[in-house]
């Protein structure tokens, strides 16, 4: 099949954004954190937001079913902030379904169908205990041939990183390095679970030694920390614990609204000027292992409509479910060649003072991945890095363009946003 | 002589798997050939495919050793101190597929090597009803 481009019918404007602190809760329900995070957003509408003008919801979110045994979330969401009757839609792709949310939303206020939309994202993940939740999130990939021969998630992005390694001379080192990375951002970052930089980890890991009476580890730096087998356990070879990224209880939503009211609500909108998306099929079932085909098409996709390419994107949010994720992004939404992207961050081109930052949020990795939430998460980082909100972690210099790639699974799903100021 | 009518299911394809056969389908009209099977082509979109009995030989194209398993691994007894092996096989025919991987040691995973040749082995668990049989392949 053909893609066929296009341009999006009118512009689309992001005029407020919110996020809860993501971590673990076991006091709050997904409503709780939802709820935390549209309070968020109220406070983020410069002129204000009348709730009123809200006509749909989109609320991205993988399996409320099975982590909380609630299904049909998305009217619970609405109802939780006062928001019903207004149709409320529930948007499902994996680990994709925040990303391709914000994408219904998009298309709701491009397609005039729509004037004002609330997209938002929720995941609450630590209910079950750490066994149930592997199997609930391997229910995202294919329960008839691919999980019954023992596959998990990590052992599938394992696969790509041995595949990766095979091909390209990557080594698990590299991978740390992405590691160590987002957590240097996640540190600066109020809202991430584990806010803490990896060197400050150890520090609190011998603290706790030292308080019990143990052996108090000798690690000189961080990669010494990194291959401690006790600190940082297997998974899937070769990703360790600090290659994954956490069980993590989450919201975020965005506003969306068509360009001509964007200056009614906000001094500073934030354009939605691309949008992408594919699918795939089972990892097997694909000609490459080391590269996700459907996030190159949804970035292709995404760089026509906007009418821009990788080279003029300032920043980016990606989808590092695993380190090895993060490096096969880079390459995929065309920042750097295929087989160079661990490279680049080895040299810190992906740091936050880098020439092209990657998750300055601190990405899935240190943030947190409340899976339904993520994809919305990273618009709500986009949203705070272009209107020079970050805080400490605020990139320097003008951010004209950003994006957003989102994965499902194993790339089954992958959806990319393009964002442009005025 | 193999059964080659049945529907192209995953039913289908499992029985198949406890006869020891690995199958893959095959468009009639385009040849495209489908690993697991498929009931409509996705090169030429046809619905004509018949059932092909593969070599069972391949390559190993990516693996990885579990440290940290699902529930019903963890019911076989694996866990972080018995790992196991799961891995994307290449047949000679091109078409590639999920399984565990025997025949390598799950706890020395840095010496196993993508591109090591495989063929397809099954591992039968369970007895009468709950009987199951799942695809492997061994290193050679």
């Amino acid at each position: 099949m053909k893609p066929k481009f296009r341009q999006l019918p009118r512009k689309v404007a992001m005029v407020g954004a919110g996020i809860c602190k993501f971590g673990a809760y076991p006091d709050k329900s997904s409503r709780d954190l939802f709820v935390e995070a549209y309070k968020d957003l109220e406070y983020s509408v410069d002129k204000g937001l009348d709730p009123e003008v809200i006509e749909a919801i989109y609320i991205g979110n993988f399996s409320s079913d099975l982590f909380e045994r609630q299904g049909h979330t998305a009217p619970i969401m609405a109802d939780s902030i006062g928001l019903v009757p207004r149709p409320a839609v529930r948007v499902e792709d994996a680990c994709a379904s925040g990303g391709v949310a914000l994408r219904q939303g998009v298309i709701a206020i491009a397609s005039g169908m729509y004037d004002a939309v609330l997209v938002g994202g929720v995941e609450k993940m630590t209910n079950l205990p750490t066994a149930e939740v592997t199997d609930t999130l391997a229910t995202a990939g294919d329960i008839q041939y691919e999980i019954p021969v023992g596959f998990t998630f990590p052992g599938f992005y394992a696969v790509i990183a041995t595949a990766y390694m095979h091909k390209y001379g990557m080594t698990p080192e590299h991978l740390m390095k992405v590691a160590i990375k987002n957590h240097e951002n996640g540190a600066l970052n109020p809202n991430a679970q584990f806010g803490v930089t990896i060197p400050a980890w150890m520090e609190g890991r011998k603290a706790a030694a030292v308080k019990k009476g143990k052996p108090v580890p000798a690690w000189h730096d961080e990669m010494e920390f990194l291959h401690d087998d006790g600190a940082n356990p297997m998974i899937a070879w070769p990703l360790r614990l600090f290659d994954c990224s956490p069980i993590t209880d989450g919201a975020a939503v965005v506003l969306l609204v068509s360009g001509d009211l964007a200056r009614v609500f906000s001094d500073n909108p934030i354009y939605i000027t691309g949008s992408g998306q594919a699918s795939d099929s089972p990892l097997h079932d694909r000609a490459y292992l080391t590269t996700l085909a459907a996030a190159k098409l949804a970035a292709q996709e995404a760089y026509q409509m906007a009418g821009v390419s990788a080279k003029d994107i300032r920043l980016a949010e990606v989808h590092d479910c695993f380190t090895i994720a993060e490096v096969v992004a880079t390459e995929d939404i065309g920042f750097f060649e295929a087989g160079t992207g661990y490279l680049r961050a080895e040299e810190g081109v992906t740091r936050r003072l880098g020439e092209k930052p990657v998750n300055t949020s601190g990405g899935l990795k240190a943030k947190g991945h409340p899976v339904g939430a993520s994809g919305v998460g990273q618009a709500v980082e986009i949203w705070k890095q272009m209107r020079c909100e970050a805080g400490e972690r605020q990139v320097p210099g003008d951010i004209p363009l950003a994006l957003t790639h989102n994965v499902g699974a194993t790339g089954n799903t992958c959806v990319v946003h393009v964002f442009a100021r005025d | 002589m193999i059964d080659t009518t049945r529907p192209f299911t995953v039913a289908a394809f499992n029985q198949y798997l406890s006869e020891k056969k690995l199958m893959a389908s095959r468009c009639t009209r385009c040849g495209e050939l489908s690993l697991p099977p498929r009931a409509i082509c996705p090169k030429c979109y046809s619905g004509a495919l018949e059932w092909m009995e593969t070599s069972g030989k391949g390559k190993l194209s990516g693996f990885t050793s579990i440290y940290i398993a699902p529930t019903f691994m963890v019911e076989q007894g694996f866990n972080r101190e018995n790992p196991y092996v799961s891995g994307i096989v290449e047949l000679d025919e091109g078409v590639k597929i999920s399984a565990r991987i025997l025949g390598v040691d799950p706890k020395k995973p840095e010496e196993i090597k993508v591109g090591t040749p495989v063929s397809a082995a099954f591992i039968e668990t369970g007895e009468g009803e709950a009987r199951k049989t799942y695809l492997a392949f061994e290193a050679s």
